[in-house]
């Protein structure tokens, strides 16, 4: 039945997937607040599918799949405090296509799971999961604010007169969108990194530095305190931001990518 | 009618053939005066915005050399200025002053300060003698033509000016303009203005630099806010998120380096340079700075232009205005062009009138009051029967081409004197009059103009 839902929500997001693609071209009030609406129905099933996982064994998290899912729901809350908070779905235009991608991935594939020693420690092992998650997912919407800065920096530069018209919202309110996402994510991403080190210890005895998870989520890290800093710091925007935040996100797709290559993080076949 | 314009504006040239061409206030009777001392001009009057720049002439026989007028006066070669020149002629000119003045070619459709510029042009050129009978008739029914197209039409509601613009993108920028701080340069009307729109915002503090620091203090005041003296300028601007710029200054006073400084200072926060000088005051390699927008007076045109499109119906309706005050007043000058003549014509036959009494008064012998009334009667009806057709053929000539023949033949059939011999104030009294009247009222014109027979 998880999986049924799941396919639900994945219907109302393609809405929101939709939207996506359309807002980049042209304003529609009328469909931002379909694909607003269409996301919160997902959401709720969504929701029913992660509980009824929950309900389902104590094994689930340690599967791809749900953890995948688990991302995608995480995004989706960040994007509606987002949007209860400043009263905009533009950064829908970046969180759709990447929670309508989580989804379908999750609703579709046939994932491993990870090593079943995981499975033993179950509190960390949650904890760990749901953090790290909440930290990629601040991380993808602190991506995808940074776009939306570039693209609204660059109408207003261009200074047509769409740039009066623009979906986007103001500049200031992209850049603290981005900004609060990042800050949310940090402590998120550092605790996530901590509870695994914690995991590994439990079940290994030790951290293996030289592991390519290890080292990769180290960078990523690294680079997500970066970014943390020169912002506070040097108050960095636009460009430089951009190149940051791109070089971050991609750092986190690695670091999720080196789940293949780790010999203490590896996902095996169920 | 031999009014003559010549100019280019915010369509036809770009900005930088637009800063090279405007004159500054303080120059604008020295040029009025060189204008009017062109070969063939008789009157003339020089516009000068951020927007155009146009010289509104009348000339001696319609064709005086405006071109030549431009290229010597900026020292532009022809290939240089002529490709964004336009002409227009007669009644062309009239329509175009028309436009002007009731802001239907303007930058923003409807804004409301071009006709101020406008009035403010027409009281130098008429201060130092440029403008005369012609165009004080010209420019006196512009501005009536513009209060009307005002009034009967919504071209000017809800203005979309520049200054309103301005708050439209410092809203893209900025969000919300609660507590932001504007920095107004040189303490001109327009920079006031947009000031005043960013105040009533939100905006919540203000700083003005002014070169003339009295100046600057005496704006400050209106919106309680800190003068500063022009030599810190850059060492407060930084503190600002929304300059508006409008010094006259020639060069860029706001460079490259002074926008990585003030970035620098300001943590990369963005900053919103709104320059509405000619020649501008921001340079554009500041624009290029991540953080730093910058809008000209040429990129707030291309900002509004949706807006532009929102008013076209009612600047459609604004054009039919136009066009028939353009034919109520071409229609008044040729009425104009007949007055003299009817008036020569009420003359003489007035004085063949009294000359016939006198002259037959002694046979007559001692007239009771109630025959001189019926003498006076009987003559007068004879006079006016015999001035009926004449003075409707006039009128009715007036409206056509055909007006300077039949004013000719009347003058020769009655062997009236030339026009230019009619005493001038005579002739003033009569087209003060009509001038004055409604094009609407020129029957009531026509019949003050009979009744003095």
């Amino acid at each position: 039945m998880s999986l049924l839902w799941l396919r639900v929500a994945l219907a109302c997001y393609l809405v929101g997937l939709i939207y996506a693609f359309v807002a980049l071209s042209r304003t529609s009030d009328l469909f931002s607040r379909v694909a607003l609406r269409a996301g919160s129905l997902g959401m709720v099933f969504h929701f029913v599918s992660l509980v009824e996982l929950f309900l389902s064994g104590q094994d689930v998290w340690a599967s791809v799949r749900n953890g995948e899912s688990l991302l995608a729901f995480l995004s989706m809350t960040f994007f509606m405090a987002i949007y209860v908070t400043y009263h905009t779905t533009s950064p829908g235009v970046v969180v759709f296509p990447v929670v309508f991608f989580l989804t379908f991935v999750a609703a579709v594939d046939e994932q491993p799971v990870l090593l079943t020693q995981f499975v033993s420690h179950q509190g960390w092992l949650v904890a760990h999961i749901i953090l790290i998650f909440a930290g990629y997912a601040a991380l993808v919407l602190s991506f995808g604010a940074s776009l939306l800065y570039l693209l609204q920096e660059r109408r207003l530069k261009s200074k047509s007169a769409s740039s009066l018209i623009s979906f986007l919202p103001a500049l200031e309110v992209i850049d603290q969108i981005g900004y609060r996402c990042l800050l949310l994510g940090f402590p998120f991403m550092t605790l996530g990194l901590l509870t695994g080190s914690v995991l590994a210890i439990q079940v290994y005895g030790h951290v293996n530095f030289l592991d390519p998870k290890f080292l990769l989520s180290v960078l990523m890290w690294a680079v997500y305190m970066v970014m943390v800093f020169t912002r506070w710091n040097s108050g960095w925007r636009g460009r430089r931001a951009a190149v940051l935040a791109t070089f971050a996100f991609v750092a986190a797709v690695v670091a999720w990518a080196a789940n293949y290559f780790s010999t203490i993080h590896r996902f095996a076949a169920s | 009618m031999r009014f003559q314009l010549i100019g280019v504006n915010h369509k036809s040239a770009p900005l930088e053939m637009r800063e090279r061409l405007a004159i500054p206030e303080s120059r604008l009777p020295d040029a009025c005066r060189e204008l009017t001392a062109h070969p063939g001009i008789e009157e003339g009057m020089v516009i000068s915005t951020c927007n155009r720049v146009e010289l509104v002439t009348h000339t001696a026989n319609g064709h005086a050399d405006l071109r030549g007028f431009l290229h010597h006066h900026f020292q532009l070669k022809p290939e240089e200025l002529d490709p964004h020149l336009y002409e227009f002629r007669e009644r062309d000119a009239v329509r175009h002053i028309f436009r002007v003045a009731s802001s239907l070619d303007s930058m923003v459709v409807g804004e409301a300060q071009i006709l101020g510029q406008v009035k403010e042009a027409y009281a130098t050129a008429r201060a130092v003698g440029a403008v005369r009978s012609q165009l004080d008739q010209l420019f006196t029914r512009a501005f009536a033509v513009a209060k009307r197209v005002r009034t009967e039409t919504a071209v000017g509601s809800s203005s979309v000016s520049i200054a309103s613009v301005a708050v439209e993108l410092a809203k893209k920028i900025f969000g919300s303009l609660e507590g932001k701080t504007v920095f107004v340069v040189g303490a001109g009307k327009m920079s006031e203005l947009a000031a005043r729109h960013l105040m009533a915002h939100g905006c919540a503090s203000i700083f003005v630099s002014n070169r003339t620091y009295d100046r600057a203090v005496g704006l400050a005041q209106k919106f309680n806010g800190q003068a500063i003296k022009f030599d810190d300028l850059y060492a407060t601007c930084d503190r600002a998120d929304i300059v508006i710029t409008s010094t006259g200054a020639p060069h860029a006073i706001f460079r490259r380096e002074h926008g990585e400084q003030f970035l620098s200072r300001r943590k990369n926060r963005p900053m919103f340079f709104i320059d509405i000088a000619v020649p501008r005051d921001v340079s554009p390699e500041m624009a290029k700075l991540d953080g730093i927008f910058t809008y000209d007076i040429d990129d707030l045109q291309q900002a509004v232009s949706s807006h532009v499109a929102d008013r076209r119906h009612e600047a459609e309706l604004a054009e039919k205005i136009i066009t028939t005050e353009v034919e109520r007043f071409e229609a008044r000058l040729h009425t104009l062009d007949v007055v003299p003549t009817i008036v020569s014509l009420q003359d003489h036959l007035e004085t063949i009138r009294q000359a016939e009494i006198d002259r037959v008064r002694g046979r007559l012998g001692r007239l009771s009051p109630e025959q001189e009334i019926a003498v006076e009667a009987l003559t007068r009806g004879i006079i006016n029967k015999v001035m009926h057709t004449p003075i409707t053929t006039l009128k009715t000539a007036a409206k056509d081409s055909e007006a300077t023949t039949i004013i000719d033949v009347v003058r020769r059939l009655f062997n009236l004197r030339d026009r230019e011999s009619i005493p001038p104030s005579s002739a003033r009294d009569v087209s003060t009059k009509a001038a004055s009247q409604q094009p609407s009222d020129k029957e009531s014109s026509d019949k003050e103009v009979e009744s003095r027979h």
